[in-house]
């Protein structure tokens, strides 16, 4: 054992500096957003003298505001969306018997052969026919049910008992109460795993919305903060402080939630 | 068949008179009927149009009408697709078994950590939650030329030559794919380490009982158990570098691709011959040459999956 020890040593003291390593650009986004203008290229991780007023500055002007509130309410209502479609629709092919079942289950999982960049031209000429340029449900409609999220419950209700199920159709419930107040309780980690993968994956879009938005006013955080940099252009004080406000919440949701989070990847990348 | 006839008069007659299991397939069609409105609008009558498109020559300005295979013959001798084609692979090429390999390494010593394991675990995931657009413009800022920029300040406190990164033709595409990789760790050592937990501790020990060095572990118990989980990852990484776009389009966005189209891949030609050009119908085509590539590599996979 004593011969392993200062192996054991080397490799923590190795992996701790990597990680070091792994999170110095948000360390340097942080720490630079903190900074005015003048300590921009003094490389200091801790500001000589910290600032808040690129924040003051940033939300004060509102349009960052806007994009944020823009971004939380397209990411939440899509994810409410899949999270109810997805396993809606995953339930009942997982337990319901009848004939289509399987037809059902190969079209729709065969949609993730699909790549959404095919699909974003004719999603843009929908868009733009109906009138959903520049409106939140342009921005949302495509992602309101996902194949991958409907496979991924699928899996789980395939795992609760069929006893449960048959017990609450004797006590005479409905299907739909069976499912919302028995069965869902029942997969809630792979529910929160979704969840957050939608969020995630919603908070961070940013092909789709660059294209279907047009005004300002409709921008998310991504496409937003894309184009304030540009006007920006080398203020990199007042562009880091933008990228945090893009970054922190999805940071600090982390430190809150770090064991479910690591635990629904798991889940997701093992059952996907 | 009678009871169709009665259906108005005795509605919850009727619903009262089904076996069980009639009322079960109207349930799930019910619990179908919205679900599957959606994916026939919104996934497949557009996939159909996207390969009707392709063979149309549709401009924002003018309707689209049709004209064969014109727009995949143009593709085909547009030297910018082939540039866009190579650039799309390399990030392919050097992104996959980069990224791979780090993360492999880190999480099978990770795996043996106790002390302050998820801290550690932690740092390696923390960049997989950020948003691409922006860390985009942290990378870009760390590219810059002295005194802005921070790689080359270091480098230049070191008595280091400077490197022109983003403006160079041969560094840029590297140097683009950086933050795809960094991002991207974290999420594959959470893979690896799940994989590898789920090795069962029974094999390692009737190997060490037989006298197996750390590395005939690796090779001959670890690695082939972690097959599942290394195509998966191969898979899944080899399509995010393919569809690489966030990083690309906001490191550069006064030439978004260049420098010369050095750093352009597919999905951005895709974007800017739809919306800089309004080449709808062009554009629809090189949408088809991606998903036949994605097309590809998943048949791959499932071929790989099944000879297990």
């Amino acid at each position: 054992m004593s011969r392993v020890r200062p192996g054991r040593i080397v490799s923590w003291t190795l992996l701790f500096i990597g990680g070091v390593i792994m999170i110095t650009p948000i360390i340097f986004m942080l720490s630079t957003s903190l900074k005015d203008a003048s300590q921009v290229y003094d490389l200091r991780v801790i500001p000589a003298a910290p600032t808040l007023d690129n924040y003051i500055e940033i939300l004060g002007d509102g349009r960052f505001t806007r994009w944020f509130i823009n971004s939380m309410i397209v990411a939440g209502i899509v994810t409410i969306s899949n999270v109810f479609f997805d396993s809606l629709v995953g339930y009942t092919l997982a337990k319901f018997k009848f004939r289509g079942r399987y037809l059902v289950f190969i079209a729709i999982l065969s949609t993730l052969m699909i790549p959404t960049e095919m699909l974003v031209l004719p999603w843009y000429l929908m868009a733009s026919q109906f009138g959903w340029v520049d409106s939140y449900w342009g921005i949302m409609f495509p992602g309101m049910m996902t194949a991958f999220g409907t496979f991924l419950m699928k899996q789980f209700f395939e795992g609760v008992p069929d006893d449960f199920i048959e017990a609450a159709r004797i006590d005479g419930l409905n299907e739909f109460t069976i499912w919302w107040k028995i069965a869902m309780p029942l997969v809630t980690p792979a529910l929160s795993a979704l969840a957050i993968f939608t969020f995630l994956g919603n908070w961070t879009a940013f092909f789709w919305p660059l294209i279907v938005t047009t005004s300002a006013e409709l921008y998310t955080l991504p496409v937003g903060l894309s184009s304030f940099a540009v006007e920006q252009s080398i203020q990199w004080e007042k562009i880091m402080t933008g990228a945090s406000i893009a970054t922190l919440p999805t940071l600090l949701i982390f430190l809150f939630l770090q064991r479910y989070i690591v635990r629904g990847v798991m889940l997701a990348g093992l059952k996907g | 068949m009678s009871a169709v006839t009665h259906r108005e008069a005795a509605t919850g007659g009727l619903w009262s008179r089904m076996s069980l299991g009639q009322k079960q397939v109207i349930w799930a069609w019910g619990f179908l009927a919205v679900p599957l409105l959606f994916y026939v609008v919104i996934r497949f009558w557009p996939t159909f149009q996207a390969f009707y498109l392709s063979v149309t020559d549709w401009t924002i300005t003018k309707p689209a009408s049709f004209v064969g295979l014109e727009n995949y013959k143009r593709l085909v001798a547009d030297p910018l697709f082939w540039q866009v084609f190579r650039n799309t692979f390399m990030y392919l090429i050097l992104g996959t078994p980069i990224s791979l390999l780090i993360s492999f390494v880190v999480a099978y010593y990770l795996d043996r950590v106790r002390f302050m394991h998820s801290f550690i675990r932690a740092l390696y995931f923390l960049p997989f939650l950020t948003t691409a657009a922006a860390m985009a413009w942290v990378w870009r800022w760390f590219y810059q030329p002295v005194p802005i920029g921070v790689i080359n300040d270091i480098l230049s406190s070191f008595g280091l030559p400077q490197q022109p990164f983003l403006r160079s033709t041969t560094q840029a595409l590297p140097t683009v794919l950086a933050p795809a990789v960094w991002a991207g760790l974290g999420f594959q050592i959470i893979i690896f380490l799940a994989g590898l937990r789920a090795i069962p501790a029974t094999y390692y020990e009737a190997a060490r009982i037989d006298g197996l060095s750390e590395w005939a572990i690796l090779r001959k118990i670890t690695i082939p158990l972690l097959k599942p989980t290394l195509v998966f990852l191969v898979v899944f990484s080899s399509i995010g570098f393919l569809r690489i776009f966030d990083q690309v389009y906001n490191i550069n966005t006064n030439d978004p691709g260049g420098p010369l189209n050095s750093t352009k891949p597919l999905v951005l030609m895709i974007y800017q011959t739809a919306f800089s050009s309004y080449e709808m119908g062009y554009a629809a085509s090189q949408t088809v040459v991606l998903f036949l590539i994605l097309l590809v590599i998943s048949l791959v996979q499932l071929r790989i999956m099944r000879d297990r």
